[in-house]
């Protein structure tokens, strides 16, 4: 028999039953939960009279609507009353059916995919889901992780199952090493540069080589997070060291007995010498250079010494067409160098950038510097409370506030603008988020996806810069 | 869960790839504690030239007449016509709630992104993958001045129109019968309660640390 990859065993490890006209179901270890995409799921579950079926296996949180400024004042100062609304109705439905909760201003509450890892929520080898596309995050810890749909969400409580159908496996091999000053963001643009925004569709991909073993679990989050840009529901690496490292002795990581047991058993986390894959990839690590999007798609992406691409030169209509329309919506002429595209706000934050080594690496880039005067506003929005008392804790936050950043409470903010935190019509951002789609933060805005270290120079000069010449 | 048999009706040729579901339905709308009332907000920023905001009176925001779906001839369309990977971005299900509120039945397209895929079939709304080569063929037919009308019938699998225009389509048989006879995919899943309590009972000795309440 041929070698498993780790996706296989993953799924076969979760499989319930396997039904005769090709779907299955599968088992969900932890489900994550948040406002926006769980208020209708409650909803259905009432009214069929129905009851969450593990209620262990649930955690939820609040994040997309909470405002990042003054969250002590509690939910009743939120000034949005649809926003307001919606996390009240998480907070009651969570009381109602007794399902965990760090509600909004807990120290522990912030974006649902930096918390789950935080927590030791997120552990190797489970199932998790979540209502939400970026729960690929989660896949750096070599477990099955993906987003679900609002209807799922109900049946997840319902069944702590999922009907499924097994997904293809890819491989990305990203080679080594990486060069000086390149981080985990700049390393998964270039890989949605290369094969495209649909170039994971249908597919779990596994990110392998010397270049993914080489990041921190932190770095690998952020190259799992965006598996979706890739078009791939699930992202993954396999378990090492640092993976075990990471997870001991959090709050909801097994201990004593368990721990021993968990560590023997995830040994096995990662694909067979002779596992085969549907489709490999390679990306030559070694030429990846820092990052900057300048379209309305991540794979509309470029390194930072090159230029805005020149439909001219694009010989298929529809390509050509999308190119077009993206310039024009961003503002960028054809040609045009990406260290001239000027910025008007600076975003630091999301699920894909939010946590604390994200956070150091921008604070050492601004530290004694000040944003430059062109640029409105540059924000650092912390993905938790955690990751903020973290940070506090370092003094990276007196850095930021000298050098004129607004030190924010934690939330997904300005990722996609659904609190008060959002750009204006035709402003630039560099931003590090996983989404330039077009109104993504803020109708009219203009998304430039960076890693954290890119966004904080881009600050400073008001422009891109090479942040490489800086470090 | 709506059922899908058969459906005849307009084409909306929407010439885009990668729609993504922000385009769908912005997110200031996804405030909604309901699973109705995203209709009006189908397309959002295309279909208005101001932005639009949760709770204001979508019957007097300003037009944009160049959008395609706000041409008249389209009236009352229960397809939509759309190019590679639509329905990319979030996990958003408001985006087939808001494209089945407004009236459409089903999408075409060369291919779709996997959760939006998913959570349409959770709605009964039919996302119907055809080769470029038939798409590019239905934009052919559907962008010329008089809108054409396609018939999609779930049960041969198979999409017909004008000119002789006919092709089938791949769909996965679960799927099939669950929108066919609009099944209750929870009640479904329940009928193998012993299967899972079987799973957990057997993981409970495989994996402990996983099933501690
Ligand atoms: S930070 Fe952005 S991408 Fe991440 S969960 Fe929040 S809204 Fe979604």
């Amino acid at each position: 028999m041929a070698g498993r990859t780790l996706y296989d065993k993953l799924w076969d490890s979760h499989l319930v039953t396997q039904r005769d006209d090709g779907s299955a179901l599968i088992y969900i270890d932890r489900h994550l939960l948040h406002e926006v995409t769980s208020p209708q799921a409650f909803e259905g579950l009432s009214l069929a009279g129905r009851t969450p079926w593990r209620l262990a296996a649930n955690l939820a949180t609040v994040d997309h609507n909470v405002p990042t400024e003054n969250q002590a004042a509690g939910v009743s100062a939120i000034e949005d009353p649809t926003s307001r609304l919606q996390i009240e109705t998480l907070d009651e439905n969570c009381d109602a059916f007794q399902i965990t909760q760090f509600k909004m201003g807990d120290l522990r509450a912030g974006i649902v995919h930096v918390i789950g890892p935080e927590q030791g929520a997120t552990l190797p080898g489970m199932t998790v889901v979540c209502g939400d596309s970026h729960t690929a995050t989660h896949g750096a810890f070599g477990a099955l992780a993906h987003g679900i749909g609002t209807s799922e969400v109900e049946h997840v409580l319902a069944t702590q199952c999922l009907v499924a159908k097994k997904m293809k496996n890819m491989r990305i091999t990203v080679t080594g090493p990486l060069g000086f000053g390149v981080t985990a963001k700049d390393v998964i643009l270039a890989v949605i540069g290369q094969i495209g925004t649909a170039g994971g569709t249908g597919c779990a991909i596994e990110f392998a080589g010397e270049g993914i073993e080489s990041l921190s679990m932190e770095g690998r989050m952020t190259v799992c997070n965006m598996a979706i840009e890739a078009g791939a529901r699930v992202g993954l690496v396999a378990v090492d060291q640092k993976t075990i490292d990471y997870v001991k002795g959090r709050p909801y990581a097994p201990s004593g007995q368990d721990w021993d047991l968990a560590v023997a058993a995830w040994a096995d986390l990662q694909s067979d010498a002779d596992a085969v894959f549907d489709h490999e990839v390679t990306v030559d690590g070694t030429l990846i250079e820092p990052q900057v999007s300048w379209g309305t798609n991540p794979e509309m992406v470029t390194g930072v010494s090159g230029h805005v691409p020149d439909p001219q030169m694009m010989d298929d209509p529809i390509h050509r067409g999308a190119i077009e329309r993206a310039l024009k919506y961003m503002g960028l002429k054809a040609n045009q160098p990406i260290d001239s595209i000027r910025l008007d706000r600076v975003f630091i934050g999301s699920c894909t950038n939010s946590r604390i080594e994200d956070l150091r690496e921008a604070a050492k880039v601004v530290d004694g510097k000040r944003v430059a005067d062109s640029v409105i506003q540059a924000m650092v929005v912390p993905g938790s409370g955690l990751v903020k008392e973290q940070a506090e804790s370092e003094g990276l936050d007196v850095i930021f506030r000298e050098a004129g950043f607004e030190w924010r409470d934690p939330g997904c903010s300005m990722c996609l603008a659904m609190n008060a935190d959002r750009l204006g019509p035709g402003e630039h951002c560099a931003s590090t988020s996983n989404r330039n789609f077009e109104g993504r933060q803020g109708a009219g805005g203009r998304t430039h996806l960076v890693s954290p270290a890119m966004a904080a120079a881009a600050a400073v000069a008001g422009h891109f810069v090479d942040v490489r010449e800086w470090l | 869960m709506q059922q899908f048999v058969q459906e005849t009706g307009l084409v909306v040729p929407l010439d885009r790839s990668n729609i993504d579901t922000d385009q769908i339905i912005p997110k200031q709308y996804l405030k909604s504690i309901q699973r109705t009332g995203f209709g009006i907000n189908l397309f959002d920023d295309w279909r208005y030239l101001d932005p639009g905001e949760p709770g204001m009176d979508h019957s007097t925001r300003r037009i944009n007449p160049d959008f395609v779906l706000n041409d008249g001839r389209y009236a009352g369309a229960t397809m939509l016509l759309a190019r590679d990977n639509f329905g990319c971005g979030s996990s958003r299900e408001h985006a087939p709630w808001a494209i089945l509120e407004y009236g459409f039945k089903a999408v075409i397209a060369p291919s779709f992104a996997d959760i939006f895929f998913n959570n349409s079939f959770k709605n009964g709304l039919l996302p119907v993958v055809l080769t470029e080569a038939e798409v590019d063929t239905l934009f052919g037919l559907a962008g010329t001045e008089t809108p054409i009308e396609l018939t999609v019938d779930l049960g041969s699998q198979q999409v017909t129109g004008p000119e002789g225009f006919s092709a089938s389509f791949e769909i996965d048989p679960f799927r099939k019968t669950c929108l066919l006879e609009g099944l209750d995919e929870i009640g479904l899943s329940l009928k193998d309660a012993d299967a899972i309590h079987a799973y957990e009972a057997r993981r409970r000795v495989e994996a402990p640390w996983l099933l501690r309440d």
